[in-house]
């Protein structure tokens, strides 16, 4: 297998309306800046990978043939990946597999969503035949998920609100966040409305318009780059059925076996020791315990002593979510490529102000679906 | 690149509604089926990949139930392209070039009936400029087929021609839809549909899914007397808009056919995705194949066309004919977007 470094990183400013542009308009913000930074154009792109989640959330069918041209692909490979929420992660992992398998030296990777084009809500509320609607959206599926983690692991109420305050305070230091929130207190998340019991709203992933795009290349190509390359020292993607008689919704095997994958690739057997930092999916708060435990960086029943602890926090011994993450930003096709290029810029050092001090390696974590679809990657400033 | 091949396909039968079953009630079958013929265990299949559209269902995340009819448990490495599921073939035959697993399962579904198909492909142009005018599928293939007849470049017997050699051809295939004999004149007395095309010139909306399994090297060579080796793969892209497109070329075909080395022998069969029949005469021509070449031996996407699974089938027929030991090369084409936007060409051969 062939290195695969990420020479070229961009992404646009979230908000909950980006009305000064349109989908192409959004997507070339993330891939001229991309582009810019790995000091290349369009003309030297091979190929484009692109993801995003249902095409429901805009109201367009199969996006990337419009958006072809916007992204310079006229006359290349384009590809189109959907894994569900996974998807931004997924599709910089068929991204970097055309690298790894010697097809392409340069390619330009993007992922995307335009919320503030349609309604997640109601494009995840289906009316099918012979299935009652839930009309719950993501919060109301997951909620149970966070009800039998709390009753499992005995963590204590408040894990949740401490993880929404540490991240919205680390997206003050990221000027692309969604939501810059200087005033979040644990008593200000405390006293906003329950939207599905235990989630509150402040617990909640905004809905945000958004794209995020990486340019990937070859050793070769990575050596002109002008700026530090991350090397991918592991990538894995894993998925199981959504529901069936026994399945650990709390902390599903797929998570776990994708987790072994990159380890193993990358040699790790401590993570917590081993890698500096980590960016991972948590769309609402009381997913970070429940992934720090699904990742091994805890003990099955102990990732919530973590986050009270402060280990996840810009100072402890295992930071994580240093832009904010989804918490804070959640343009959802996007919102897995944004933790992968998180990493890849933490061992960069071009993370600007919420940059870590002598990030080695670093974890990207995706998941979605019914807790399902994951993809994982291992970035390193070595070549690995 | 490391050798891949195709080792197995299976179909479903092709039908205009299929209202007995589910996508997953349709893919169980025939990804056992394909699973089956391939000789990989199923518990030792390396990698997955599928193709579908939300769309075509009306649902998000249309794909995440057929992954009920893989059985991926325990967790499968998988992944899926909101792509005709000769796209995810292609993911497929990169993954096996990292080189660390041998074999993977791609499969593609479609049930087009669930929706009007005619005004949901409208959702796939232009949405703040083109889509809200609301042209529907036949009419945009329609204004292909005017400048290719206005260029001078075929007649509408031409296409005619195409339809009645797809249909009789679709006589020996069993999972077809639409097959019998058909007098072209007969056909060119009927009235239009959306002036140039008639109802031959147009596809049958189907339902229906496909599957396929490749493996690499010596495990194909285990699995398979005669693997269907890929000796070149390769899809490029046009710009969306039709206004900046000259619509009676297919520059990305010809680039894709020219990158997966057709041109480098001749070959015996091509499977082209050509839903339309005046786009099969365009295709020809980008790809060069001659008067020679046996075309769509299997009645093509005329015959059956089951949005996302046809471009993968084509790709599976084509195999079909290494494998069975009915040709010993064979190039097959997929398609994708308006007017033959985005185009994909395998060529395949027998060693």
């Amino acid at each position: 297998m062939n290195r695969c470094a990420i020479i070229g990183i961009g992404q646009t400013k979230h908000a909950s309306k980006r009305a000064d542009v349109s989908i192409p308009g959004l997507v070339r913000e993330a891939a001229q800046r991309a582009l810019d930074d790995a000091d290349l154009t369009y003309a030297d792109i091979d190929a484009v990978v692109i993801g995003k989640a249902p095409d429901m959330f805009e109201g367009v069918m199969m996006p990337e043939l419009y958006l072809a041209d916007a992204l310079g692909a006229t006359g290349k490979p384009m590809l189109r990946v959907h894994t569900a929420g996974s998807v931004g992660g997924s599709t910089a992992i068929v991204a970097s597999h055309l690298i790894e398998a010697g097809v392409h030296e340069r390619v330009l990777t993007v992922a995307f969503e335009k919320q503030s084009e349609s309604d997640a809500m109601w494009a995840l509320a289906p009316k099918l035949p012979f299935q009652p609607t839930t009309v719950a959206g993501a919060g109301g599926y997951f909620a149970p998920h966070i009800r039998a983690y709390m009753k499992r692991s005995g963590a204590p109420p408040d894990t949740g609100m401490r993880v929404v305050v540490k991240d919205r305070l680390n997206a003050l230091k990221n000027p692309y966040a969604h939501l810059h929130q200087g005033d979040i207190t644990l008593e200000s998340v405390a006293a906003s409305p329950m939207l599905w019991d235990p989630i509150r709203y402040a617990e909640t992933c905004p809905s945000s318009d958004g794209a995020c795009a990486m340019v990937l290349a070859s050793e070769k190509a990575a050596e002109r780059a002008p700026r530090p390359p991350a090397w991918i020292h592991a990538s894995a993607m894993r998925s199981e059925p959504t529901m069936f008689s026994g399945r650990d919704q709390v902390s599903p095997q797929a998570g776990k076996d994708c987790a072994a994958d990159v380890y193993r690739q990358a040699g790790i057997t401590n993570p917590r020791k081993e890698l500096d930092c980590a960016e991972i999916y948590v769309p609402f708060s009381w997913f970070e315990p429940m992934w720090m435990e699904n990742l091994g960086f805890a003990e099955e029943g102990a990732g919530w002593k973590m986050t009270l602890e402060g280990a996840t926090a810009m100072d402890g011994d295992m930071p994580v979510n240093m832009s904010g993450g989804v918490l804070s930003s959640n343009p959802i096709g996007a919102s897995g490529m944004l933790r992968f290029a998180e990493a890849a810029m933490q061992v960069r050092g071009s993370a600007g102000a919420h940059q870590l001090d002598g990030v080695r390696r670093a974890l990207g974590h995706a998941y979605g679906g019914g807790s399902q679809f994951f993809s994982l990657w291992i970035v390193g400033r070595e070549k690995g | 690149m490391r050798d891949v091949a195709v080792v197995s396909f299976a179909q479903s039968h092709y039908v205009r509604s299929d209202t007995q079953h589910n996508e997953v009630e349709i893919l169980m079958p025939v990804i056992s089926e394909a699973i089956e013929r391939s000789g990989v265990p199923c518990k030792e299949i390396g990698f997955t990949v599928s193709g579908s559209c939300d769309y075509l269902a009306g649902q998000p995340f249309a794909f995440v139930n057929a992954l009920d009819a893989v059985g991926a448990w325990p967790p499968i490495r998988e992944s899926h392209v909101e792509m005709d599921g000769a796209w995810a073939l292609y993911e497929a035959w990169v993954r096996l070039q990292c080189g660390d697993i041998d074999s993977a399962l791609v499969y593609a579904f479609g049930k087009s009936s669930l929706g009007d198909v005619r005004d949901v492909m409208t959702l796939q142009l232009d949405p703040y400029c083109v889509a809200p005018l609301w042209p529907d599928s036949i009419s945009v293939a329609a204004l292909q087929a005017r400048a290719l007849l206005d260029a001078g470049r075929c007649t509408e017997r031409d296409m005619a021609e195409v339809a009645t050699r797809s249909r009789r051809d679709a006589r020996s295939n069993p999972a077809a839809q639409l097959s019998g004999a058909a007098d072209v004149d007969a056909l060119l007395r009927e009235p239009y549909v959306v002036s140039p095309l008639r109802r031959h010139d147009c596809p049958p909306i189907s339902d229906g899914a496909a599957a396929i399994v490749l493996a690499a090297g010596d495990l194909a060579r285990r699995v398979s007397k005669r693997p269907s080796w890929i000796t070149g793969i390769d899809h490029r892209i046009e710009p969306h808009a039709l206004g900046v497109r000259d619509l009676t070329q297919s520059p990305s075909t010809r680039l894709a056919a020219d990158r997966a080395g057709a041109g480098r022998a001749p070959v015996d069969v091509a499977e082209l995705h050509a839903p339309f029949t005046h786009q099969e005469l365009i295709l020809r021509d980008a790809i060069g194949l001659g008067d020679d070449v046996r075309i769509n031996p299997s009645g093509g996407a005329l015959a059956a066309n089951a949005i996302m699974v046809a471009g993968l089938a084509r790709i599976g027929e084509a195999a079909s004919r290494i494998i069975g030991g009915d040709a010993d090369r064979v190039l097959a084409h997929a398609t994708s977007g308006p007017c033959l936007q985005q185009n994909l060409v395998c060529v395949m051969e027998a060693r």
